[in-house]
C-alpha cells in the first residue's frame, strides 16, 4: 500500500495537499438531507463524506432504559465498509464502540435533556468516505442535524482536530498526515459557552506543545462553527423566504 | 439524577468548598495506592493494584503469532478489559459493553503512544512471526478511577513480564529453556481529573465519580511528555481547566512515579 511519506511539510511549510499548518480542509454542509429523519445533515470535509440523522425524542427501546428526570441519548457511529482502502468488516468495531461513547458524550452537554423525560433521541453517523478526523466531521454533522430536528440545544457543538507532524503542531490532520504524524488532538466544544465536551489524544506531545494544539484545534472549532450556522441559515432562511413570498402571492 | 445522587452531589460540593472531601483527603490527594507484582505465576507478567478499595489485577500472556500487514517488523500489543461480574452491583455479565471497551483502549493508548514496549525487539522472522503480548486487565472491586488503577497494574504487570527464549534450526522456532525481559523503554503514568461544580479533584472514588460531570485522564511519561489523553462524562470542561487539568496530572505523575521507583 502507501509508502509512508519522507517529508510532510515542505521548505515552503507546505503539507502533503499544499495546506498551511493552520489551515483547514475544504468544508461544505448541508442541513436536510435525509427525508425521513426528524433531523439531518450530509458534510464533506476534505475527502470526508458523512452522513448524521436524528430521530426522536420517541418512545425508549428497550423501556427499561428510559429515564425519569431526562430523555435518553443513544448514539452510534459507524463506517462504511468501503470508506476505507481495505474492506471493514460492518459489524461495529471496538473503535467504533469507543468513539459512539466520547461522540454521544460531546453532544450530550449541548441538549436540554431534561425537556424530554421518558424518551429517547437517536443520533446515527454513517461515515461513507474517511480520510481522517472522521469523528470531528461526524459530531459537526450530527450537531447540524440535532438542531435541524428543532430539539432545543445550549449551543451548536463544533469540532476539529490538531496534531503534530514533522515536529510542526498543525490544524486538521488529515490520514495520511495522522497515520505518519506523531500526534493526534481531536477537541469537540460549544464555541458560545466555551466549554471543551471532547478531548482525546494519542502521540507524543510536550506541555506546550499541547497547549498550543489545544489551542489551534479551538480556533478551528470557531471556523467549523460559522460555516454550521450558514449551513442551517441556508436551510432555513430560503424556507422562510419562500413561506413569505407564498404568503404575498395569496395576499394579492 | 436520583434524588439521592443530588443530595449527595451538594454535600460533595460543599466540602470541595472547603477543600476537603467524604473520605477526608484533599483536593489533589490519592488514595492509599499498594501496588503487587507476579502473583500469577501461570501468566508471563502479572501484577494487582488496590487504589483505596478498587482492585484490578492484570495478567500478561506473551505467545506467538503473525503480525499485522502494515506493521512486519513489530510485534503486537492487544489490551482487553473484563468488568468481573462481581467487582460491582451494577455489572452484569456478557460481552464486552462501551464502558469495558473504552478502559481497555485507553490502557492500550497510554502503553502504545508512550511507545512503552520496545515491539520492533518482538520480531522472530519479520513478516511471519512475532511475540504477542496479550494485556488482559480484571477488575476485580469497582470503587473508582479504574482508568488509573488498570494503566498502573498493566505498566507494572508488563515490567514484571518474562518471556522464553527461543533460536531457529532450520526454519523452525525452538523454545529453548530460560526466560529474558520483555523489552521496555518507557513506564507511562496515568492521572485522571474529575470536575465537580468548578473544583478538579483526582482519583476521584465511586461517590465522587457517580456525581462528577466529567472526567479527563492523562497518560504521562517520564520525560513529562503527554502521550495520550481522554476525556469522558457527560459533561464539559472549560478550556483553562484542560490546561490546568493537564499541570496536576504531570504533576501528580512526577509524585507517584518517585514512590513507585520508575
Amino acid at each position: 500500500m502507501n509508502e509512508k511519506p519522507e517529508k510532510l511539510i515542505d521548505k515552503k511549510g507546505l503539507r502533503l495537499d499544499g495546506r498551511k499548518p493552520d489551515e483547514l480542509r475544504p468544508l461544505k454542509m448541508e442541513v436536510g438531507v435525509i427525508s425521513n429523519a426528524n433531523g439531518s445533515a450530509y458534510i464533506e470535509w476534505g475527502k470526508n463524506k458523512i452522513i448524521a440523522a436524528v430521530y426522536g425524542p420517541r418512545e425508549v427501546h428497550p423501556k427499561h432504559l428510559a429515564l425519569q428526570d431526562r430523555t435518553v441519548l443513544k448514539c452510534r457511529y459507524h463506517m462504511a465498509s468501503f470508506s476505507v482502502q481495505e474492506r471493514k468488516s460492518p459489524a461495529p468495531s471496538r473503535r467504533e464502540i469507543e468513539l459512539s461513547k466520547v461522540i454521544r458524550e460531546s453532544l450530550e452537554p449541548a441538549i436540554f435533556m431534561e425537556y424530554y423525560p421518558r424518551t429517547m433521541i437517536d443520533v446515527t453517523i454513517e461515515v461513507l468516505q474517511a480520510d481522517g478526523g472522521t469523528r470531528c466531521a461526524g459530531i459537526t454533522a450530527a450537531a447540524l442535524a440535532l438542531a435541524d430536528s428543532g430539539i432545543p440545544m445550549r449551543d451548536l457543538v463544533a469540532a476539529c482536530a490538531a496534531g503534530k507532524i514533522d515536529n510542526t503542531v498543525v490544524l486538521d490532520l488529515f490520514d495520511t498526515e495522522d497515520k505518519a504524524g506523531s500526534a493526534d488532538v481531536p477537541v469537540a466544544m460549544m464555541p458560545n459557552l466555551n466549554a471543551v465536551t471532547l478531548l482525546q489524544m494519542d502521540g507524543i506531545l510536550t506541555h506546550e506543545e499541547f497547549e498550543k494544539a489545544v489551542n489551534m484545534a479551538m480556533a478551528g472549532c470557531k471556523t467549523v462553527y460559522a460555516i454550521q450556522k450558514e449551513a442551517l441559515k441556508t436551510k432555513y432562511v430560503t424556507t422562510k423566504g419562500e413561506e413569505e413570498s407564498k404568503e404575498e402571492e395569496a395576499e394579492e | 439524577m436520583s434524588i439521592i445522587t443530588k443530595i449527595k452531589r451538594k454535600q460533595i460540593e460543599q466540602l470541595l468548598e472547603k477543600d476537603t472531601r467524604l473520605d477526608g483527603r484533599g483536593l489533589l490527594e490519592h488514595r492509599e495506592m499498594k501496588l503487587e507484582q507476579g502473583l500469577i505465576e501461570r501468566a508471563e507478567g502479572s501484577a494487582r493494584v488496590l487504589l483505596g478499595k478498587t482492585e484490578v489485577v492484570v495478567g500478561i500472556k506473551v505467545e506467538m503469532g503473525k503480525p499485522f500487514s502494515d506493521t512486519p517488523n513489530e510485534g503486537v500489543l492487544t489490551v482487553n478489559a473484563e468488568l468481573v461480574p462481581f467487582a460491582s452491583p451494577d455489572y452484569e455479565p456478557g460481552p464486552p459493553d462501551e464502558n469495558s471497551i473504552e478502559l481497555a483502549r485507553v490502557v492500550d493508548r497510554g502503553i502504545r503512544e508512550s511507545k512503552m514496549i520496545d515491539t520492533e525487539k518482538l520480531v522472530i522472522e519479520p513478516g511471519k512471526n512475532v511475540f504477542i503480548v496479550f494485556v488482559d486487565v480484571y477488575v476485580l472491586n469497582y470503587d473508582g478511577n479504574l482508568i488509573d488503577a488498570s494503566a498502573l497494574a498493566a505498566v507494572a504487570a508488563l515490567s514484571n513480564t518474562k518471556m522464553s527464549k527461543y533460536e531457529i534450526e532450520e526454519g523452525e522456532v525452538k523454545i529453548r529453556s530460560g526466560y529474558e525481559q520483555l523489552p521496555l523503554k518507557k513506564h507511562p503514568i496515568t492521572v485522571t481529573c474529575a470536575k465537580i461544580g468548578n473544583k478538579l479533584i483526582v482519583d476521584p472514588w465511586v461517590e465522587e465519580e457517580r456525581v462528577a460531570d466529567a472526567r479527563i485522564s492523562f497518560a504521562i511519561d517520564e520525560d513529562d511528555n503527554i502521550c495520550a489523553i481522554q476525556k469522558g462524562g457527560r459533561g464539559y470542561f472549560e478550556p483553562s481547566q484542560v490546561f490546568e487539568a493537564a499541570k496536576i496530572a504531570k504533576e501528580k505523575a512526577k509524585e507517584l512515579r518517585k514512590k513507585l521507583n520508575w
